[in-house]
């Protein structure tokens, strides 16, 4: 079946590291998205136009562009045009925050926007300022709705992490490959055994989050 | 008796409509004013502009001394000691009766946890909720969460107190057990403006009756000359509006 060589040398280790790997830029991406997609989402329920208009071409011009393009434009184009030199891991964890922050900054807009504003005036009555009121009163309602679709938006992130390859990071789909080719005489049938090995890699980083995302909104469901 | 509020020539536009035509109003301590009338009469925005919900294009609102600005970065100030209690009730629905009671207490006048909680029990039982004081809103009926509201207004001990239509979203078997609780507070001298369409509430729990019509004050009167002896025309029209026969 292939999974032989994963036992060969230390296969399986470098694997594993190719996921932590991946798992680096999520989880920075993901911290980074989180706190910016705060801030956009905010801004964008702004009634301002030249802030409206800003980040909705924004939001608009992320979500068109394929992921890998944006990686090829942020890696090779800047070092060429800008002269800038960036890893390829700085450069993975800008565009994939670029894109996690317009899509969280969306989800943010979409919860924020669903809370009515009498739900503030009842806050600003008893006396809160408006920076209590959203730390007491809205924030923790705005994290309660949007948690699904934003563990969706993580796990799609982490998924996405395994783009990076095509600018020559070895995360564990590219150590998957390197261990294929390098096998290719001695277990012709690697490839099953190593890409299911990584499937369920993916799987059990991906599983517990969307339990936590389960067990929360049980918990709030209150 | 000393004034609590006072509003002098207000006006509220929205563009060209205009909401508010000039009202001129006083409120005393102990006082409890009832303001009736048509839908879209300017009631309710009236009542926002007590507390600054509201911008105003002209004239000012006066409590305790204090001009009442919108947008002043003291409002805050000024609205812990005027308390609202809304139609929709607006509890926070991630907080459980004790925490939404808490919330202001704790947060704005940073009062001592022990002390704010054996009051906000205090206020529970007294309404017959301290079973529910756990519960999350949404575990609550509609006449439950807006007792619940009333008290976590008093929790900031205003000293006035604005209630806008308080019973217009519940079914009628609950509206009694909402204002039983209005008529006792008014029992203990507290301040009130109430906007209602209860009318035999309104007639019980008033010291003053207001009667709004197109953004004015058409008439004004005890509770006794109001509903008896009604003076203008628009407002025997309107109170019989709420009489039925065959």
């Amino acid at each position: 079946m292939g999974f032989e060589v994963l036992f060969k040398g230390n296969n399986l280790l470098r694997l594993f590291e190719g996921l932590l790997a991946a798992l680096r830029i999520s989880f920075v991406s993901v911290i980074i998205s989180i706190f910016c997609g705060l801030i956009v989402g905010t801004l964008m329920t702004q009634k301002n136009r030249v802030i409206q208009v800003i980040t909705k071409g924004y939001l608009e011009f992320i979500r068109i562009m394929p992921q890998m393009v944006l990686l090829f434009i942020v890696y090779f184009g800047t070092t060429k045009a800008l002269g800038i030199n960036m890893s390829a891991e700085t450069s993975s964890i800008i565009v994939f925050s670029l894109w996690g922050t317009a899509e969280m900054g969306d989800l943010v807009r979409g919860s924020l926007t669903s809370i009515p504003a009498i739900q503030y005036e009842s806050s600003y009555s008893l006396g809160l300022t408006s920076a209590q009121t959203y730390v007491y009163v809205i924030i923790p309602q705005i994290i309660r709705r949007m948690l699904p679709l934003s563990i969706n938006l993580i796990t799609r992130m982490i998924k996405t992490t395994s783009l990076v390859m095509m600018i020559g990071i070895v995360e564990v789909l590219k150590v998957g490959q390197q261990i294929i080719e390098a096998n290719r005489k001695s277990s012709p049938n690697a490839a099953f055994g190593v890409f299911a090995t990584i499937f369920f890699l993916y799987f059990i980083v991906c599983w517990p989050i969307s339990l936590l995302s389960k067990y929360l909104e049980k918990k709030w469901e209150n | 008796m000393e004034e609590i509020l006072s509003v002098q020539n207000l006006c509220k536009k929205y563009d060209e409509l205009v909401v508010l035509d000039g009202i001129d109003l006083s409120i005393k301590k102990g006082e409890v004013v009832v303001i009736v009338g048509p839908s879209g009469c300017g009631k309710s925005t009236f009542l926002r502009c007590l507390n600054g919900l509201e911008d105003i294009q002209d004239g000012k609102v006066i409590h305790d001394g204090e001009v009442i600005n919108p947008c002043s970065g003291k409002l805050n100030k000024v609205r812990e000691k005027i308390g609202m209690v809304f139609q929709s009730y607006e509890l926070f629905p991630h907080k459980t009766v004790l925490q939404n009671m808490l919330l202001a207490p704790l947060k704005v006048k940073k009062a001592d946890k022990k002390q704010a909680e054996k009051e906000a029990l205090g206020f529970l039982d007294r309404v017959g909720l301290l079973s529910k004081k756990d519960n999350y809103p949404r575990q609550l009926s509609g006449g439950q969460k807006q007792r619940v509201a009333i008290m976590r207004a008093l929790m900031m001990q205003p000293d006035i107190l604005l209630l806008d239509e308080i019973t217009a979203a519940l079914d009628p078997e609950m509206v009694r057990e909402v204002l039983d609780v209005v008529i006792s507070l008014a029992k203990e001298g507290r301040t009130m403006v109430i906007v209602t369409h209860e009318m035999s509430f309104a007639r019980a729990v008033a010291d003053r009756m207001l009667f709004f019509d197109e953004g004015r004050i058409v008439e004004e009167g005890s509770p006794e000359e109001f509903f008896e002896h009604p003076k203008t025309e628009r407002l025997q029209k309107f109170l019989q509006s709420f009489s039925y026969a065959r």
